[in-house]
């Protein structure tokens, strides 16, 4: 059954890019086309294939200390993941950061597993500790699937990184003089055949934000928000943002607060 | 104690003072250089900000003042062809227009770049993959001819749109050594050259 989904998903796929190469065909109906694709595969996403290894992953017993993650505090209590994405970040009192998703499931590796949060930082997109990064990550996001964003901004730690993420989104430099504006500053744009939110509204922020991480159809990958903010730095043509970074971090603060009260539609699907 | 050391704790003692001021332009100069590293070709510096990218990181423009003083700093950096020729070979031109490639970190050498016109703007009346960011381009030598005038201003702005508007989204190709001269020229012919379907259906 699994396989048959997937098998459609293909075929639209490549019907979908077909599509968008011929010139015949206007654009509303490509864009239609991947409206229809998505409805077709809505309760097929093979996101949640990588989840089910990232549920898996998360209750082994692994790393120097043997234990599984099913005591990580993800912010509502040991072991809660129902709905504690839908909340990150969030500023955490035992480490004394404001923490996305990742970087405190490094903190729970590091302190329950004995995992060096390095292996995460220094490994490659989709391998080695990253790859079950991913995984965990598709796990605990798809248990707020359907719950609304819902950052607590009250620490002066969050109201401090919601500035600092601010200042980053406006932030221009590098050979082409982007910044995250450039894209994501005015209502109603596209690049190539692509819609582009306006992140600095509470409807694009949410359209974006809500629906990350999310199963890349084009490359075949699931990605989490990390690595879908290293390749907005990427095509800015700015250096490369460090792994779990505070300007990540800060982004993320701040594209999460102008989403808040917005859907969270986790794994998302993208094209 | 000596007299350095005691320099150097003072100094420390108030620059510590300095961040608990609250200084959160401090505080984000020190976040930045912290959270990016160079990778490849993608230098750590590049998040240096030249003085105009910084007076358009803001929510609004800078002041008309500003503008126009930045505008004036950015015409001076435009070199014209020393041969005098404008126009290459549009059929280059579209394929220059429509790869996006180069200067990423993930690119292996910084001189083989794209324009990334379509990203942002629609030129042929054949291609219907172009983006939005930038105004439309279709029949851009039909409506405006191909005047002494015309020519030089398309130069100026493939060369370094922020001479004719200080925060413009667009990126200086010739400024910023994205495009070649040559590159350039065949983007002109795109544009201006009336069999180009740009200006033909």
């Amino acid at each position: 059954m699994r396989q048959k989904k997937l098998f459609v998903l293909l075929a639209a796929l490549v019907a979908g890019v077909g599509g968008l190469s011929s010139t015949a065909v206007r654009a509303d109906e490509n864009t239609d086309a991947i409206a229809r694709y998505r409805e077709m595969i809505a309760d097929g996403n093979p996101a949640e294939l990588v989840a089910a290894q990232g549920e898996e992953l998360w209750k082994t017993k692994r790393g120097p200390k043997n234990a599984s993650l099913e005591k990580c505090d993800l912010g509502l209590g040991a072991g809660i993941v129902k709905g504690a994405s839908a909340q990150m970040p969030r500023y955490f009192k035992d480490t004394g950061r404001v923490q996305d998703l990742e970087t405190r499931l490094m903190t729970c590796m590091e302190t329950l597993q004995g995992i060096d949060p390095k292996l995460v930082v220094d490994a490659q997109w989709l391998k080695g500790e990253r790859e079950k990064m991913a995984a965990l990550v598709a796990y605990i996001v798809t248990e707020s699937n359907g719950q609304k964003i819902n950052i607590d901004m009250s620490p002066p730690q969050m109201k401090k990184m919601y500035e600092l993420g601010k200042m980053a989104f406006y932030y221009r430099s590098g050979p082409m003089d982007f910044a995250c504006t450039t894209c994501h500053g005015a209502e109603g744009k596209r690049i190539r055949l692509q819609d582009l939110p306006d992140l600095r509204t509470q409807a694009g922020a949410a359209a974006g934000w809500g629906t990350w991480p999310a199963y890349r159809v084009s490359s075949g990958e699931f990605w989490t928000m990390q690595h879908r903010l290293n390749d907005c730095y990427r095509q800015q043509r700015t250096a490369e943002p460090i792994y779990g970074s505070d300007v990540t971090i800060a982004l993320s603060v701040f594209l999460a607060a102008t989403a808040k009260g917005g859907p969270v539609l986790t794994p998302g699907l993208k094209r | 104690m000596n007299k350095i050391n005691i320099i150097a704790a003072l100094m420390a003692v108030s620059s510590g003072a300095f961040a608990a001021s609250g200084d959160i332009h401090a505080e984000f100069a020190a976040m930045m250089d912290r959270s990016f590293k160079t990778t490849g070709i993608a230098d750590k510096y590049r998040m240096h900000q030249l003085s105009f990218q910084k007076e358009c990181s803001a929510e609004k423009d800078p002041p008309k003042k500003v503008m126009q003083a930045i505008e004036a700093e950015q015409l001076k950096t435009i070199r014209y062809p020393a041969d005098g020729k404008y126009l290459g070979d549009w059929k280059e031109g579209e394929k220059i227009a429509t790869s996006g490639k180069g200067l990423t970190w993930t690119d292996k050498t910084r001189f083989d770049n794209g324009g990334g016109c379509y990203n942002c703007h629609q030129l042929s009346h054949k291609e219907i993959a172009y983006g939005t960011i930038g105004p439309s381009l279709q029949d851009y030598g039909k409506v405006r001819g191909n005047s002494d005038e015309i020519v030089k201003y398309t130069w100026g702005k493939i060369y370094n749109a922020k001479a004719y508007n200080a925060c413009s989204n667009m990126p200086r190709n010739g400024d910023a050594e994205i495009l070649t001269e040559q590159q350039m020229k065949h983007l002109m012919a795109f544009l201006l050259d009336p069999e180009s379907p740009v200006n033909k259906k």
